[in-house]
């Protein structure tokens, strides 16, 4: 069985679907819009910040701040291209038509996986610049220390994210379980246990903690975090490769 | 050509496939044929390498399910009707899996015109009727050209018009020398189709045996009477040491094939026969015997042991 015959299979399985189109769409949407608003909000608040907090303002870090919400489409993203096949019981008729399960899985996650860094990549760059623009001249530029970096992360975050979702959503199956898991996890629980002071320690080795470490250009100065934007990427990365491997384990073992 | 050998599939203590050997061969229809929950579904399942067999062996061609290079051009299954994502379209569904297998574009084309969904070809799946749905199944089936076809209880739910659609299909790809296997719980439905017959009852083999071979032993065959004359052809029967069975509606019945005889022998005796015909006993009946002990699901006819008072009988009275 010929890898590429299963990824062009994949794609069309991808492109033929309205819930990828509206997942993205509202990831893009979200992540930008709030973005800009919130760059917008910040320009007219910088005045009224105490001196530290101006000291170390991130305009980058800023104009990202809508990826808080638009992560949760790319986790609804992720979650339904792997278990639309489980929900529907396409995976049956997908599975006998390629019985290499593993080619299989990384097929789907290899295609799924392209769409989401292009995607990230645009709106990470679209969201910069629009949000620098509304900034003014608090304004960080592109070639400044570690803005690129943080823009290209930006968009290799929100691909992470939605692998890690992919993989999640690949072990449970269900995709009702998996987004009821997954949605509160990143929305809630991973800021309250990130932001309370007895948890901190802890909550800052969880995927989106660390991964958003990367968007980061100005180091807050309470920052005592052990790890910088790439140990963070890393981590964020050992996260998604635990839940692949994980997905591939139970689909080698699991009947269909 | 498919070949099972041992399979076996336990669910913790419970064996939903025991021990199953047998061979499906080309070139004919072959009925897998058992009650509800018998194990045939789990058994075609691991055909397809779908499930794994707790202990024994499938074979597709001689080779295991997943060391088919492009196994949709060797078996094509039908397992489900719903087994596809419902807001991908008819011809998005069929393409997918052709680029998986390596199958031109223009086959797509040709299986949606086989089973006539041509026109419906851009609409999304979930719109489809539980016949076109079915249609869209056999088309997916059907997309590799395969050797060997696998269809799971296809008439399920079918109109007439389906029904006889499929029949007809499954013949036609049997005498093209292609396997094909097919499923039922209906023995009707598969005298009608299969030549060759596998019987299964809870998970475990009951027969293995041409679908003639099976009417020969499983049917009672006889030869039903009618006479205005009764006592007199009673008496003939006898004297020539027929043995008659007289039921109850005022017909006489004759067990075994021997209508010329007792034609002949009323003819000698110049008694007028009103009916003279022989009869087979169904064979729906057969496969009920078969697999009497085996049903899992027994539904209970017995009536209400008394009689329940109508609505209102206890204040009527007062």
């Amino acid at each position: 069985m010929a890898a590429t015959q299963v990824i062009r299979s994949e794609w069309t399985k991808i492109r033929s679907v309205a819930s990828t189109v509206w997942t993205l769409s509202l990831a893009v949407v979200v992540t930008i819009g709030l973005g800009i608003l919130i760059s917008a909000l910040s320009k007219n608040e910088f005045d009224n910040m105490s001196r530290k907090d101006q000291l170390s303002f991130d305009p980058t870090f800023i104009s990202f701040a809508g990826m808080s919400l638009g992560q949760l489409a790319m986790i609804v993203f992720g979650v339904l291209v792997v278990s639309n096949e489980y929900s529907t019981g396409m995976i049956r008729t997908s599975l006998a038509a390629v019985p290499q399960r593993g080619t299989f899985l990384a097929s789907k996650i290899a295609v799924a996986t392209g769409l989401c860094l292009v995607v990230g990549l645009v709106t990470s760059f679209v969201t910069f610049f629009l949000g620098q623009a509304m900034l003014g001249s608090h304004r960080a530029e592109i070639g400044d220390p570690g803005v690129l970096r943080a823009v290209i992360g930006g968009g290799v975050y929100m691909t992470l994210i939605a692998m890690f979702s992919m993989g999640v959503a690949a072990m449970l199956r269900s995709p009702m379980l998996s987004l009821g898991i997954l949605m509160p996890f990143f929305f809630l629980i991973s800021n309250i246990l990130g932001n309370v002071s007895a948890t901190k320690k802890v909550g800052r080795f969880l995927p989106d903690q660390a991964g958003s470490k990367i968007m980061q250009v100005v180091t807050p100065i309470d920052d005592d975090s052990p790890y910088g934007p790439w140990g963070g990427l890393g981590i964020m990365a050992l996260w998604v490769a635990a839940a692949l491997i994980g997905a591939y384990v139970l689909l080698k073992k699991r009947d269909a | 050509m498919i070949e099972l050998a041992g399979l076996t599939k336990r669910y913790g203590e419970k064996v939903a496939v025991n021990n199953l050997t047998f061979t499906v061969r080309p070139g004919i229809v072959t009925g897998f044929l058992g009650p509800n929950g018998a194990g045939k579904s789990t058994t075609m399942r691991m055909m397809l390498g779908l499930d794994r067999p707790t202990s024994g062996d499938v074979r597709i061609d001689g080779k295991h399910y997943d060391q088919l290079k492009d196994p949709l051009s060797y078996i094509g299954a039908l397992l489900d009707a719903k087994a596809m994502h419902g807001g991908r379209s008819a011809y998005n569904h069929l393409l997918c899996l052709a680029q998986s297998n390596g199958i031109p574009t223009k086959r797509v084309h040709e299986v949606l015109d086989t089973v006539g969904l041509t026109a419906v070809a851009k609409k999304k799946a979930k719109g489809f009727s539980l016949g076109m749905g079915q249609r869209l199944g056999i088309a997916g089936a059907l997309l590799g050209d395969p050797r060997i076809l696998m269809f799971d209880e296809p008439v399920n739910g079918l109109d007439p018009e389906g029904i006889h659609w499929i029949r007809n299909l499954m013949k036609s790809l049997a005498a093209q020398g292609r396997t094909v296997f097919v499923s039922s719980h209906l023995m009707s439905e598969m005298a009608l189709t299969a030549d060759h017959l596998v019987v299964i009852g809870q998970g475990r083999l009951l027969a293995d045996t041409s679908m003639a071979d099976f009417i020969a032993q499983n049917s009672r065959s006889y030869v039903r009477i009618r006479t205005p004359q009764r006592e007199r052809l009673l008496d003939v029967l006898h004297a020539a040491g027929v043995t008659v069975v007289e039921t109850g509606n005022g017909t006489l019945e004759v067990d075994g094939g021997k209508s010329e005889q007792i034609g002949e022998l009323a003819a000698q005796h110049q008694i007028v026969l009103h009916e003279l015909s022989p009869q087979q006993a169904s064979l729906e009946e057969a496969f009920m015997q078969l697999t009497a002990e085996s049903v899992e699901y027994h539904a209970h006819s017995d009536a209400p042991s008394e009689p329940q008072p109508a609505w209102g009988d206890a204040w009527k009275g007062k």
